[in-house]
């Protein structure tokens, strides 16, 4: 493998990276709109929200893919593909991470809603000044999780045809015939990137729960 | 914008079998899996160095590299040892090697949620070292560990999907097929996503009911 593959290589982890981050982002901004809504005291608004979790998570994202990517053009929308896998990804990532943050809300201690009730605070300043903080605290090991998750699941793009890291080793195996030297490669370049958030992941949840079982 | 669903509803006996296929997927890597996670504990708690280090290192490198790049790997490595498989076989060693990492550190969990002041009371009270190991331990903690062993089965249900890329028989492989002949990819896959969201669904129903069934002794 040449310079020249490597860079191909390189090129295909930068859009996995970008991937990544259309998903990531995407479901941080509407992940918290799901939890929300899947805490609503409102059952119609609970009911959506669950549905919308059970289907992303019942389902394989490699369907969620495909359908975003062939879907979303009947609809009318002419996108490109990486788009549409953004799209996808942005759902999936929603829904996973609005159900992590669903946990987080309802693991809060009561008494801190019951306490911020007391001192007469709104349900809008209750949710964000007492609640949310807590939360995003508790969730955060369960968050970095998912982004492991995310990350590994753009992978899946490829076989949608979008050239990321997974497709691009495909595509230079196929040119230079060494398939177990381009996938270890590319293999190794996953993990350099999802084993240093794992650990990190892991050492959040060590350090909390050394905090709460004294 | 017209949708056609009658190329897919035509092709439903494939998709049946498709769907069995899925299953069979699932259930023959989930049991590699397991003997994979059972074999990786029992490696793990005999405490030698070497062999806990190449367990850990499995377990790392399984978790954080893509299913999809594993199985290429896997797909193009076992020709050069000089093993041919066909497809479908090396997607379930695929699925049971990336489920079995999983599982080794599910079940891990499960065996040191077990207190040993447990086994030295069932010792004490003159039953069976055999007879300790399978209600004192082994109950409880694959009761600990059901729920999780569980969503770990769904998960790879749904993982199976990716094995259509190195054309493994399942569910997705038949869509695949069915999409490059009729050309009808929207419906094609809108209708596989439905086909799996029930599969998981009654999955998850069927592990439900039997956990509630095994495992319903008190808790205390």
């Amino acid at each position: 493998m040449g310079p020249q593959e490597f860079a191909y290589l390189l090129q295909g982890l930068a859009w996995t990276l970008v991937l990544t981050a259309m998903g990531f982002v995407g479901g941080i901004a509407f992940g918290v709109i799901v939890a929300l809504m899947r805490v609503s005291s409102v059952t119609w608004i609970r009911l959506i929200a669950i549905g919308w979790i059970g289907l992303f998570q019942g389902t394989p994202l490699l369907m969620q893919l495909f359908v975003a990517y062939f879907g979303l053009p009947l609809l009318g929308f002419n996108l490109p593909a990486w788009a549409a896998v953004g799209i996808a990804l942005t759902a999936h990532a929603s829904a996973f991470l609005g159900d992590i943050w669903r946990g987080a809300i309802q693991a809060v201690p009561r008494g801190q809603t019951e306490a911020a009730m007391a001192l007469g605070l709104h349900t809008r300043s209750l949710m964000i000044d007492v609640i949310m903080p807590q939360a995003f605290k508790l969730s955060l090991p369960a968050t970095v999780g998912f982004l492991v998750q995310l990350l590994k699941g753009t992978s899946l793009a490829a076989i949608v045809g979008f050239i990321e890291l997974t497709r691009a080793g495909s595509i230079v195996s196929n040119q230079i015939y060494r398939p177990l030297l381009v996938f270890g490669v590319v293999g190794a370049m996953y993990f350099a990137m999802c084993w240093p958030l794992s650990l990190w992941g892991r050492n959040i949840e060590r350090r909390m729960s050394a905090g709460v079982s004294r | 914008m017209t949708l056609d669903f009658s190329v897919v509803t035509d092709a439903w006996q494939s998709l049946a079998f498709g769907a069995l296929g899925t299953l069979f997927l699932a259930i023959a890597g989930m049991s590699i899996a397991t003997v994979i996670g059972v074999l990786g504990v029992a490696i793990l708690r005999a405490q030698m160095r070497v062999p806990s280090f190449l367990v850990t290192a499995f377990v790392e490198v399984i978790r954080n590299t893509p299913f999809l790049v594993q199985i290429y790997f896997i797909f193009f490595a076992l020709p050069l040892a000089g093993v041919r498989l066909n497809p479908t076989i090396t997607a379930i060693l695929a699925l049971g090697l990336n489920g079995g990492a999983y599982a080794i550190e599910i079940i891990r969990g499960g065996v040191e949620s077990i207190p040993t002041g447990q086994t030295e009371a069932g010792l004490a009270l003159g039953l069976h070292k055999h007879e300790v190991f399978r209600f004192i331990v082994l109950k409880p903690a694959i009761r600990a560990i059901y729920p999780s062993l569980s969503s770990q089965f769904i998960l790879l249900t749904l993982t199976t999907s990716i094995c259509t890329s190195i054309s493994a028989y399942e569910l997705t492989s038949v869509g695949q097929r069915i999409e490059a002949e009729t050309f009808r990819s929207f419906e094609t896959y809108f209708t596989l996503t439905g086909i799996y969201l029930v599969i998981s669904l009654a999955t998850m129903w069927l592990l439900a009911e039997i956990g509630r069934r095994a495992f319903n002794y008190p808790q205390r």
